[in-house]
C-alpha cells in the first residue's frame, strides 16, 4: 500500500452525493480515501460551516468539492473561504472532477482541483436522439 | 400572477428553494427578507451569485419589506417571499396579505425540539407558529413539491410521537 490515503478533498451536498460519489471513486481508482464525506443532513447553515471548517482543520484537505451553486454546503464553503483563504471551493463537481483529482500527478493540491474543473467540463456530452 | 410561496427557511437561497420550488413554479424573482442580509453587500452577493440569471433577488430588511409586499404581489411574474426565521414571517403576516405559510426548513439548534426531519422549534418558535395560524395564515411544512404539505397542528403532534 502507498502512502496517498491522506484526505485532500472533501465533498458535501444535497443527500448521500458525497458518499454515493466517493464510491464511484473509490471502484475506479481504489483511492476513495482521498475525499471525506460530510454528511449535511438536518443542519442549519451555520452548522454545516463549522463542520466543515472542522474537517478541513482536521483532516488539513485544502479543497472543497460541492454539488449546486445554490446548494446549502456551498452557500456554508463560501461563508468560511473568508475564514479559510488557502481552501478553494469548487462547485458543480461531478464524477470525472473527482477522478481526475485523485488521479492528478500535480505536487500543488490547488492546481490539481483548478485542472480536474477543466477535464471535467470537458467530459459533459450528449448523444443521439432526435436532431 | 404574485407572490406564490411564503417560505421560512433557515438556508435561504438554496438548491430547494432555487430548483426544487423555483423551476415548477417558474419564479422569476424572490423577496428575500432578513434585517442582516439587508444590510451586507457581501451577503447579498452570496445569495445573488447562488440563483440562475432568468432569476433576481430582491433584498429587504423587515421593516421595509412589510409595504412593499402589496406592491410585489401585482407583479406580473412569479416570485417567492422568503424568510430565515418564524419572527421575520409572523411580522410579515402580522401586516397583512400572507395568506399560507410554507415551513421548508428549521434545522436543528441547541434548544430547539424535532417536529419533522428538517423542522426544529424551540416552544417559543412552536406558539410563534401557532400564532400566525390564529392570524389566519394556513401554515404548512413542506420542503419540496413533491412532498405532502404537513399542516402545523399534525406537525406539531409528530414530537409527541417521537
Amino acid at each position: 500500500m502507498s502512502e496517498i490515503s491522506e484526505v485532500r478533498a472533501l465533498v458535501a451536498g444535497h443527500a448521500d452525493f458525497a458518499a454515493g460519489l466517493i464510491s464511484a471513486v473509490e471502484a475506479v481508482t481504489g483511492r476513495g480515501e482521498m475525499l471525506e464525506p460530510i454528511q449535511v443532513k438536518g443542519l442549519c447553515g451555520e452548522d454545516i460551516q463549522h463542520l466543515l471548517q472542522e474537517r478541513l482543520r482536521a483532516t488539513g484537505a485544502l479543497v472543497i468539492f460541492t454539488d449546486l451553486q445554490a446548494g446549502s454546503c456551498t452557500m456554508a464553503a463560501r461563508r468560511l473561504l473568508r475564514e479559510e483563504p488557502h481552501v478553494v471551493l469548487v462547485s458543480g463537481t461531478n464524477l470525472p472532477m473527482l477522478l481526475d483529482f485523485v488521479m492528478s500527478s500535480a505536487t500543488n493540491t490547488h492546481d490539481a482541483a483548478r485542472t480536474a474543473v477543466d477535464r471535467a467540463r470537458s467530459a459533459i456530452a450528449a448523444y443521439g436522439g432526435p436532431a | 400572477m404574485t407572490l406564490v410561496l411564503n417560505r421560512i427557511d433557515d438556508r435561504l437561497i438554496h438548491g430547494q428553494v432555487v430548483v426544487g420550488w423555483g423551476q415548477p413554479l417558474d419564479v422569476r424573482f424572490i423577496v428575500l427578507v432578513d434585517d442582516a442580509v439587508a444590510a451586507s453587500d457581501w451577503e447579498k452577493e452570496l445569495y445573488r451569485m447562488g440563483v440562475p440569471p432568468e432569476m433576481e433577488v430582491r433584498f429587504h430588511s423587515t421593516a421595509e419589506a412589510a409595504p412593499l409586499l402589496d406592491v410585489y404581489r401585482t407583479e406580473p411574474d412569479p416570485g417567492i417571499l422568503l424568510t430565515g426565521d418564524i419572527a421575520t414571517m409572523h411580522e410579515l403576516v402580522l401586516h397583512g396579505g400572507v395568506r399560507e405559510v410554507n415551513i421548508g426548513g428549521i434545522h436543528h439548534r441547541a434548544g430547539r425540539r424535532q417536529y419533522l426531519r428538517y423542522v426544529f422549534l424551540t416552544d417559543e418558535e412552536q406558539r410563534a407558529l401557532r400564532d400566525v395560524a390564529a392570524l389566519g395564515a394556513l401554515v404548512a411544512a413542506q420542503d419540496v413539491p413533491a412532498a405532502r404539505a404537513i399542516p402545523l397542528e399534525e406537525m406539531l403532534s409528530e414530537a409527541e410521537v417521537s
